[in-house]
């Protein structure tokens, strides 16, 4: 994966409580094999009308957020089904930080696997993301947040900070470091 | 002072303790894939290979089983090929439990889980699926991962876990004969919401659970996922090992909590006050009681799925479709071939046709609205399955009514929700 460092761009507002992982991937799309491309897919019953041209009233069509980087959320994101091919979606679309009062536990460990940054934050803290119309930067190092109304900074667990900052790869850095990051997590207990 | 899961996971991880909060790196016992995870882990294996590593076989094959269940009888051309994957897949790695559709037991997996008895008590579970939680019940830390972890534990048999907080949910006294333990378990999610026990373990105990039938506390276990839970568990006990004992398992290293185990939180609930409860769409959060509802008019009842077609389910349901027909399109999926074939010795399958109803294979399909039967734009479905979300069981515009058996049944034959209490 590419290291993760410093994220500026415009937020996408998701303004949905509870978004289950069909929402994010339709079950129609977990036939397919292979892992790439998952991105055309990416909420796409509510992202395409029927005949698949795209419904002007969902965010992701407005072309103000075409080249966001960042995705907020609300409560319970990626409730529902383990389908890591959520994840995959959410990468391939180009989102590498989702910012959300809450997420599920499977869907937000399947996050860090794919190089994702998902973030907690306060309900008022996310409301005033909501409202920002100013670019966000997330900055893992500095684990903060700045946008023209919001400078704060954020949790995360550290062996997660350490494997996004030096994109490495969770299977085979838990392969060779696992002891490591045991300790690691102990000392850095949050 | 641990309780069932801390020690689990200390015995697992070879800790004399743990406590909620700590990494840990476990053992793992058993790990299931099925026809949509496996797929999904063989790409990840793809990934790594073509970052140079060599994958050519996994960590234990005995302790790797599969299931055909989401897909199954195929839908159409990519999931007959993805079955065809799975089977290369297993093949290859020498992986000897695949439970293959239209060869003997075949199911869906977190019934193949206890009516196999492919995990046991005190055992580490994990499975690529976010309803492995199921197999908790039998008194296991049974949990689901994404695709990569499973992929993972497949080539390594170890996974880190955070300890969990765990909830105790504590049921004094029997639950009445017109309520079912799914009533019980949509309750509590209503109480707690779908968050209420996000990265926390449910336990179930009490009197009235104690006195529950294993597959009850298997639908109770089933929808912790549904409250967000990492796992759900009940301590084993006889009713456990007479379970186990009738499929030939006398064997296994229970693990028990301290007598002064630790919860986050105590609740309480009183069986003889429980109704039957119907979560409306689009969340099993959104409950109500089943009375509240008789109003709304019904053009499916749908009995399957890991959480409502065991065999109880389908007794329940019998129980009120005998000698009356159905109102409304019904169909009945025992969750496996095992108990298929007991549904027709008990003489239930002849209840079912009589009622009118069809009686199907074992499948995911409809309960994820991908094949099988799904739901058409603004059709109302009630039944015993575990989601509800927009969509689950068909077009985005449908709606879907989580209910028990008994709920599903009764509606089935008034075409409106209704409660068992009330059918004529």
């Amino acid at each position: 994966m590419e290291p993760f460092k410093k994220i500026k761009s415009i937020a996408t507002p998701l303004d949905k409580v509870n978004v289950d992982t069909d929402q994010i991937v339709p079950k129609q799309f977990l036939k397919l094999i292979q892992r790439t491309g998952f991105g055309q897919y990416l909420f796409y019953d509510w992202r395409y009308e029927k005949g698949g041209l795209p419904r002007k009233d969902f965010v992701l069509n407005d072309p103000a957020y075409g080249h966001s980087r960042i995705l907020l959320a609300r409560d319970n994101f990626g409730c529902g089904s383990s389908r890591e091919h959520a994840v995959w979606a959410l990468d391939d679309y180009g989102f590498k930080v989702i910012i959300s009062t809450s997420f599920a536990d499977i869907f937000y460990n399947n996050c860090f696997k794919n190089g994702i940054l998902p973030i907690r934050v306060s309900d008022e803290i996310l409301e005033k993301l909501f409202s920002t119309k100013s670019e966000i930067e997330v900055d893992l190092e500095t684990q903060s947040i700045k946008a023209d109304n919001v400078s704060i900074s954020f949790q995360i667990e550290p062996h997660w900070k350490k494997i996004l900052l030096e994109g490495l790869d969770d299977i085979a850095m838990t392969l060779l470091h696992e002891e490591q990051i045991a300790s690691y997590e102990k000392s850095h207990k949050i | 002072m641990l309780n069932i899961t801390e020690k689990i996971l200390a015995r697992a991880s070879g800790k004399k303790e743990v406590s909620p909060g700590d990494v840990v790196f476990v053992n793992v016992d058993k790990v299931m894939v099925h026809d949509v995870s496996g797929p999904g882990v063989l790409a990840v294996f793809e990934k790594l290979r073509k970052k140079g590593m060599t994958i050519d076989k996994v960590w234990d094959p005995e302790r790797v089983w599969v299931a055909e269940d989401h897909f199954v009888p195929a839908a159409d051309k990519i999931s007959a090929q993805n079955i065809v994957l799975l089977t290369n897949f297993t093949k290859q790695f020498g992986i000897k439990k695949h439970f293959k559709y239209g060869m003997g037991q075949y199911g869906i997996c977190h019934t193949l889980s206890h009516e196999e008895a492919m995990v046991l008590p005190g055992e580490v579970y994990v499975g690529g699926d976010s309803h492995t939680n199921t197999t908790g019940a039998l008194g296991a830390f049974a949990a689901g991962l994404g695709h990569t972890d499973v992929a993972y534990v497949l080539l390594n048999g170890k996974i880190w876990f955070k300890v969990p907080e765990t909830l105790f949910f504590k049921l004094n006294g029997k639950l009445p004969d017109h309520v079912m333990a799914k009533d019980l378990i949509l309750k509590i999610i209503g109480d707690i919401g779908t968050d209420g026990a996000a990265y926390k373990t449910m336990q179930f105990g009490g009197t009235g659970v104690s006195e529950m039938s294993v597959e009850s506390r298997l639908t109770l276990t089933n929808m912790t996922t549904e409250a967000g839970a990492k796992s759900g568990i009940v301590e084993p006990d006889q009713k456990i090992r007479e379970y186990l004992a009738a499929r030939g398992i006398t064997r296994y290293d229970e693990v028990h909590g301290d007598a002064d185990a630790q919860y986050e939180k105590v609740y309480e609930y009183e069986g003889s006050e429980m109704e039957p409860i119907v979560a409306k769409p689009f969340s099993p959060e959104n409950t109500v009681v089943a009375r509240d509802l008789s109003s709304v008019e019904l053009d499916k009842a749908y009995i399957g799925s890991c959480t409502g077609a065991k065999l109880e389910d389908l007794e329940a349901a019998a129980k009120i479709l005998k000698g009356r027909t159905v109102k409304i399109r019904t169909e009945v999926l025992p969750a496996a071939m095992s108990i298929f074939r007991k549904a027709m010795d008990g003489g239930l399958l002849k209840i079912f046709l009589d009622a009118g109803v069809v009686v199907g294979p074992p499948t995911c399909g409809a309960c994820c609205g991908a094949h099988m039967g799904v739901l058409a734009k603004d059709e109302i479905c009630i039944s015993t399955t575990n989601r509800n979300f927009p969509g689950r069981m068909g077009h985005i515009e449908s709606q879907t009514y989580l209910a028990s058996p008994l709920v599903a049944a009764a509606s089935a034959v008034t075409g409106k929700i209704t409660d068992p209490r009330d059918l004529k």
